[in-house]
């Protein structure tokens, strides 16, 4: 066989393995996106299968509407902070639990009773997110039958005729939806990161103990240089995350679809179901879908190569 | 989209199947590929069979009937009973969905052009009748209308049907929606508390602040409300509004008239009423973040006095009403100089029935909304939903009634032809949600009484520019 058929073959041998799934992808990833965005220059309703070509109106009409800005400023917000948060905690954690006890004699280890930790970190990423918001429905609940009122009344911070009513509170419902993210998410990351960690050989901690480092030495000279690669990925997945948030906001706040009250808790995810499905806006909907479909991507894009750094070989 | 015939029906079976498997995770992009609209199916119905007066639709036995119905406070079981009995009567083989996601589950079929023959589009996840009408995808019910009743085949089923019913399921002039149960809105009260504390029925406003001072001082609270859903205390200010300023009222805000909240005098005397019920530190502590169910059982539990609700209330919390709790409904107390009596009360149907224009057996669809306003299964509606439905003494005299449900029935005999009705949350979703999002902040003491009707009125302004504006009016 001459080598250009023996290429030709191997050629046609991986396609053989690629035509299916790149089929698949096409099918149920590409060409949604295309028909989204096909969608975003209609009028379309959601409930019939006629509509007309509007072109960049729904976009126009997106640059005016005041709920979406709100809705997009909650996701920038929430994008600061959920990664940070998550990130750091989990960090700090996984040092802990990794190399953060006392160095004995036997070498770099973590505190005391770190394997029970690492199990109990876990636990709340094993519940799915409508668990979450159940769990978190009842510590945020208004009245003083909710967990977080009723220790505060218990211990005489709050008037019990005048509970906190957590999500129903402009100024704090954002903030007790992010720590719902970070406490689902910080066990997740533990683990991620405790493995990173663990791949690293034991005998570099041991030469930075041995030249004096102390536990924040370790860690910022050590650990974290060698975990960067965990660190940037964690930061792009929990960034999507953040982008999301449909489902804790759409079940914990008020409001079709959440986002109360009056819009303080909306995302963009919330916004764009109401439209799509209870203002019979769809082709409104999908402009909506396209611009964070765009920002997500450039959120990606840019997290990558911000934080990218020389890889450090061990 | 576009392609036609089987091969668009086999790509969308794929695409749910996928779903299912999970290969859509994208955030926020996946679902808008399961509703993508598919091209026109090919849907045979039965054939239609001769039209005669026992049978005014032509149904052919032995067909098919595709039921979906909202599986909520009423449950399913009234409808597996009526899709029983209608198998029985015309040969059919009846399939049935009851659900909680009407709109998850019906969208993406709505836009396939295969939607079921019978829906109750009803529950938070609702299709909005207004939306789907606007789509050309509801059969005119007017047929229904004009067929022969089953119990009298001398009367029409038009004949038959509280007065409100056909104005409360019109959409740009047609008649679309049936809805079918009978529903009156309202406070409710327990009659054992009020009697234990010798409270007496508030028939003012100024006697229901006096009930909620007198249950404050005695350590419960006065008004608990569904914070969460803003829906419910928007029941309260819009029927005092109604009550103050009568039909006119009510029409001009359905009609989005540029004064029907600025500058009319019975709106804002509602909405001060309503808030100094909140400035008085009259609502029960944080009612205003809770879900119905929470607020509502705590209500059960006698930590408040008054609820706002309609009449499924009763239903909705049959596991959690104490045997004795003795339901009672109370229509909304007046405001000094209303022009409706304290009798009068919000009634009307709802949980609409609709019949998709594209329906596989459309026939079976008409046959079946005819055969649910019989007394036969309006008495089983009765019976398995603890409520009423638009059928004029639809429910035989020999099944009893709870206590809420007999108060309310005794309410709509002392409001006689004193009943109203608002159309505008059917007709204009986004209006009635920015109106509710203010009766939020209000509740909340965070934006006052005038605010509150800058709100709506800037939310009624904004509806008048929906094409749809021109066909929905009521005179």
């Amino acid at each position: 066989m001459s080598h250009v058929a023996r290429g030709r073959g191997r050629a046609g041998f991986i396609a053989g393995f690629l035509v299916l799934p790149l089929a698949l992808y096409l099918t149920f990833v590409i060409w949604p996106y295309i028909q989204t965005f096909g969608y975003s220059f209609t009028n379309w309703s959601g409930q019939s299968p006629t509509f007309d070509f509007v072109g960049w109106e729904n976009y126009a009409a997106l640059m005016e509407d005041e709920v979406f800005r709100g809705a997009l400023w909650h996701n920038l917000l929430l994008l600061v902070f959920v990664p940070a948060t998550t990130i750091l905690l989990a960090l700090f954690f996984a040092f802990m639990v990794n190399a953060g006890g006392r160095s004995g004699a036997g070498g770099v280890r973590g505190v005391r009773g770190s394997s029970f930790y690492k199990i109990v970190y876990f636990f709340p990423q094993v519940l799915s997110l409508a668990i979450l918001a159940v769990l978190f429905g009842a510590v945020y609940r208004s009245d003083e039958g909710g967990l977080l009122n009723g220790l505060l009344i218990r211990l005489g911070l709050v008037d019990a005729g005048r509970p906190v009513e957590w999500l129903n509170d402009p100024d704090l419902v954002l903030w007790c939806l992010l720590l719902v993210v970070v406490w689902h998410g910080v066990g997740f990351y533990l683990v991620l990161f405790s493995a990173a960690m663990q791949s690293v050989p034991k005998d570099v901690y041991e030469a930075a103990l041995l030249d004096g480092a102390g536990r924040a030495q370790t860690f910022f000279r050590v650990t974290l240089p060698l975990l960067w690669d965990s660190v940037q990925t964690s930061a792009v997945y929990l960034g999507i995350a953040a982008m999301d948030m449909f489902v804790l906001v759409s079940t914990m706040t008020s409001g079709q679809f959440g986002g109360g009250p009056d819009h303080h808790s909306e995302v963009m995810a919330t916004v764009l179901m109401r439209n799509f499905l209870y203002f019979g806006k769809s082709g409104y909907a999908c402009a909506m879908g396209v611009v964070m479909l765009v920002l997500t991507m450039v959120l990606s894009v840019v997290v990558l190569r911000a934080t990218r750094r020389d890889r450090i070989e061990f | 989209m576009g392609s036609t015939g089987e091969g668009g029906l086999g790509r969308r079976d794929l695409i749910k199947r996928s779903a299912a498997l999970g290969l859509i995770t994208t955030p926020a992009m996946g679902f808008l590929s399961a509703c993508a609209s598919g091209g026109e199916a090919a849907t045979n119905g039965p054939g239609k069979a001769a039209v005669t007066k026992e049978n005014p639709f032509g149904v052919a036995k032995g067909g098919k009937l595709d039921v979906v119905v909202f599986k909520g406070g009423f449950g399913d079981d009234y409808a597996k009973a009526w899709e029983a009995a209608f198998d029985k009567k015309w040969g059919t083989t009846s399939s049935h969905l009851g659900t909680q996601e009407i709109a998850a589950k019906l969208q993406p079929r709505f836009n396939g052009g295969n939607p079921p023959d019978v829906v109750d589009d009803a529950g938070a996840q609702a299709i909005k009748i207004d939306v789907l009408a606007k789509g050309g995808q509801l059969a005119d019910l007017t047929p229904v209308l004009d067929a022969p009743s089953i119990d009298d085949p001398a009367r029409k089923v038009r004949d038959l049907l509280i007065p409100g019913t056909v104005e409360q399921g019109t959409q740009g002039g047609k008649f679309v929606a049936l809805n079918y149960v009978y529903t009156v809105f309202g406070f409710w009260y327990s009659g054992k508390l009020f009697k234990e504390k010798g409270w007496t029925e508030p028939k003012t406003w100024d006697q229901f602040l006096d009930v909620c001072t007198k249950a404050r001082d005695a350590g419960i609270g006065g008004l608990a409300h569904q914070g969460k859903y803003p829906y419910y205390i928007n029941v309260v200010i819009m029927d005092l509004i109604a009550k103050k300023g009568g039909l006119d009222a009510v029409k001009a805000i359905d009609n989005l008239e540029s004064n029907a909240f600025a500058d009319n005098p019975a709106a804002l005397a509602a909405v001060e009423a309503v808030y100094e019920v909140v400035e008085k530190g009259l609502l029960m502590a944080g009612t205003n973040g809770l879900t119905h169910t929470e607020s509502q059982t705590a209500w059960n539990q006698y930590k408040a006095a008054f609820i706002p609700s309609g009449s499924w209330l009763e239903n909705e919390q049959l596991k959690q009403t104490p045997e004795d709790f003795d339901m009672k409904f109370l229509p909304v107390p007046l405001l000094p100089d209303s022009k409706l009596p304290f009798e009068a009360i919000r009634a009307g149907a709802g949980e609409p029935f609709i019949v998709p224009e594209k329906a596989a057996n459309k026939p079976a669809g008409l046959e079946f909304l005819r055969s649910m306003l019989s007394r036969e299964w309006s008495t089983v509606f009765a019976q398995q939903a603890n409520s009423l439905t638009v059928l004029k003494d639809g429910v035989d005299p020999g099944v009893s009634l709870r206590p809420g449900t007999r108060s309310a029935v005794a309410a709509v005999k002392a409001a006689g032809t004193h009943t109203f009705q608002y159309l505008y949350p059917d007709w204009y979703s986004e209006m009635d949600t920015e109106i509710q999002n203010a009766s939020n902040e209000l509740m909340a003491k965070r934006i006052q009484p005038k605010e509150w009707i800058k709100r709506a009125q800037a939310a009624v302004d904004k509806a008048a520019k929906d094409p749809n504006a021109k066909n929905n009016r009521r005179s």
